[in-house]
């Protein structure tokens, strides 16, 4: 049975390393492949996998989870397919399952239906890139009477008076997005980048602070572990996919990644900060 | 309908609208990433000062009047009206505005108001070109950078514009995603200014997207209700039974409205309905849509059950766009304002047909509402004037056109 993302966190405490938390656009490269992907990312260890629910206007995105989801929504996955894909996989999962998700197809299924719908496929949070504090009122509602974590972002642009608006509102763990862009984008990691990442963990209180966008090497993932309780890894996951010659070759290089970076979280074994270099 | 059915003024202050948080009733909002939401406070703090700033307003009243040449004519169409027999027909020629369009109205309002936030760069999304150009024009006297994001489909279908962006230095940046069309282009805009929100403004180029979008652009666009009320007023000594305009996102709509929305007049908007009403290709946000959300905001969007965006047609590229500005759906829902449609056909005959009588080749978004004004004028009696925003002229329409001239 699927965790929940307080046990996710306090499990990646106990090994003394930042939570694996790697995204998969739901229902790509197909359903039966990426129920595949999710069971072998949770075996490998990672506390909470993101799936995310394909949507046509992918603001939030860079080009390989644009790619990924439009070829999802290519072969008819709808957020009912990839909810009941979520149910299939989710009672043998150790990970805790979080949906990343526009919020249309929340607000066209019903916020209190997708809610229960999310709750009862196992699903622990659910992240709504174009939700900000400001308008997630009706949802959060509706997800703590289903039982579900709503999960805020914070943003490099964020100043630090708007951060208790969304530490407010904010259950489960913190977004905090590590560069001003889309995901998938090139990431460089600046000592302010972490002395940030240090103040907003800070200011979270007990609320664990998970970092993504362009994380894409093991490199960058063992610095931010340094500095954060989770590392989100999305494009650079789904890129091999694209890319791959086959569904199986894509996927074996999609885990391996996965397997490194997985291995690099662990806060032992992080190289020095001064190492961490731009992007390839 | 008969001229006694004309909608009594409501109440309230219209200009108030939307509320502090960009509500127009259930419409409007700001849904976007949190990257964006300290610019769209910013956006909005430096928007209201400057709105109360009389230099601000000198100096744009200054440009609108010495550069882009307004007021714009207020035209009896004679020879259209005797054509179709009824009301008297009144075009507000946009089309004569520095740049052909009205685009230009809102472009210099936001470049203004980017420089004075201290912004060295514009992004813009166009469809028809339109505001590409109106931006990439702005953007040219103001000494700001400029780059146009662009459906790769629409760069096709609208040659001639891309040429005057680049004579006028924006660079155009094609979008291949989706549909390749005006939707897509706003997306990727989005993206761009996510990642470069510290020095770029995003100059929207309608009434759409998260708030004080909608409330800001519409309040530049304004400028035309405001001089055609005066305009009409001056000349006729009356206000005019019944306003018109095409209606894609809704800026010339909701400029040439909003200044009337006191007052007992009839409006209409036209949208596109492409190849038809009961077919899937056409744009009838506020005909076929329902409430959704896209581009940071609450509107009438053309989507599946599941909340995926739908691709709208028109052979108009401005108005092949599946939203449409949430104060449109505001209006709609209160039955202040009636919305109704025009084909691709119907907007081609209309634009042929106003070529051919006035000497004025309309583009091909604003003869939508010279389609509908053939419809309606005829039943309204020959002392009511419908006074119609002609917002673009048809230039840039004339390659797509040819082919059909050769038929």
């Amino acid at each position: 049975m699927s965790a929940s993302l307080n046990q996710a966190f306090a499990a990646a405490r106990e090994k003394n390393r930042a939570a694996f938390i790697p995204f998969v656009s739901g229902g790509f490269p197909d359903p039966a492949a990426c129920a595949d992907l999710i069971r072998g990312l949770d075996d490998l260890g990672a506390e909470v996998i993101e799936v995310g629910v394909p949507f046509s206007d992918p603001m939030a995105d860079g080009p390989v989870i644009q790619a990924s989801s439009q070829r999802a929504l290519d072969q008819g996955m709808t957020p009912g397919r990839v909810l009941e894909m979520v149910a299939e996989v989710a009672p043998r999962l150790r990970a805790a399952l979080v949906l990343m998700t526009y919020y249309n197809p929340v607000l066209q299924t019903g916020l209190a239906g997708f809610a229960r719908l999310a709750a009862s496929a196992g699903v622990a949070g659910v992240i709504v890139p174009d939700l900000p504090p400001e308008e997630a009122g009706p949802w959060r509602r509706a997800a703590s009477d289903g039982g579900l974590d709503t999960i805020m972002m914070a943003a490099p642009t964020t100043p630090a008076s708007r951060l208790p608006v969304i530490l407010d509102s904010c259950r489960g763990f913190l977004y905090y997005v590590s560069l001003t862009g889309v995901t998938g984008a090139g990431l460089t990691i600046a000592p302010q980048s972490l002395e940030r990442l240090a103040g907003i963990r800070a200011a979270a209180g007990g609320l664990p602070v998970a970092v993504g966008f362009g994380v894409a090497r093991p490199e960058q993932a063992a610095a931010l572990a340094s500095a954060a309780d989770g590392v989100i890894v999305g494009s650079a996951l789904m890129r091999p996919l694209l890319e791959a010659s086959s569904t199986a070759r894509g996927l074996e290089a999609s885990l391996s990644l996965a397997g490194a970076i997985n291995a690099s979280l662990e806060r032992d074994a992080r190289p020095a900060v001064h190492d961490m270099g731009g992007m390839a | 309908m008969s001229l006694s059915s004309v909608s009594s003024p409501l109440p309230g202050n219209w200009a108030e609208q939307p509320d502090a948080a960009g509500r127009f009733g259930d419409f409007g909002g700001r849904f976007v990433p949190e990257t964006l939401m300290p610019a769209l406070y910013e956006l909005t703090e430096a928007y209201e000062r400057v709105r109360q700033d009389p230099t601000f307003a000198a100096e744009l009243n200054d440009l609108l009047r010495h550069y882009v040449g307004r007021p714009t004519p207020l035209y009896e169409a004679k020879r259209l009206t005797a054509h179709l027999g009824g009301a008297r027909i009144f075009l507000k020629r946009e089309d004569l505005a520095h740049t052909g369009a009205h685009k230009i109205n809102n472009a210099l309002g936001q470049g203004l108001l980017a420089k004075r936030m201290g912004k060295t760069r514009i992004i813009a999304e166009t469809g028809a070109g339109q505001h590409g150009v109106a931006t990439a024009t702005a953007a040219a006297l103001l000494g700001l950078e400029c780059s146009v994001f662009m459906g790769s489909l629409d760069i096709e279908r609208q040659a001639l514009n891309v040429i005057r962006m680049k004579m006028l230095g924006a660079t155009v940046e094609p979008v291949e995603s989706g549909g390749r069309a005006l939707k897509d282009a706003v997306n990727q805009a989005i993206r761009e200014w996510v990642a470069r929100v510290a020095d770029s403004h995003y100059i929207i180029g309608s009434v759409i997207g998260p708030h004080p979008y909608p409330r800001m652009v519409r309040d530049f666009q304004a400028v035309i209700g405001r001089e055609a009320r005066q305009q009409i007023i001056e000349r006729e000594g009356r206000l005019p039974e019944a306003l018109m305009a095409c209606v894609g996102a809704g800026s010339n709509a909701m400029g040439l409205f909003h200044p009337f929305l006191a007052d007992p007049v009839r409006m209409v908007g036209v949208e596109a309905a492409g190849k038809g009403a009961h077919t899937d290709k056409h744009a009838l946000s506020l005909g076929q849509g329902r409430p959704g959300v896209l581009h940071g905001a609450n509107l009438y969007l053309l989507q599946d059950p599941d909340g995926q965006v739908i691709e709208a047609h028109s052979i108009a590229a401005g108005l092949d766009y599946p939203g449409v500005g949430p104060e449109h759906g505001f209006l709609k829902d209160l039955g202040r304002v009636e919305y109704t449609s025009a084909t691709d056909d119907e907007a081609v005959a209309a634009l042929m047909l106003l070529s051919r009588l006035e000497g004025i080749i309309p583009a091909l978004e604003s003869a939508h509402a010279i389609a509908q004004a053939t419809r309606l004028a005829p039943s309204l009696p020959p002392d009511a004037i419908l006074l119609i925003c002609l917002s673009g002229r048809g230039d840039k329409d004339v390659t797509q056109l040819a082919g059909l001239l050769e038929d």
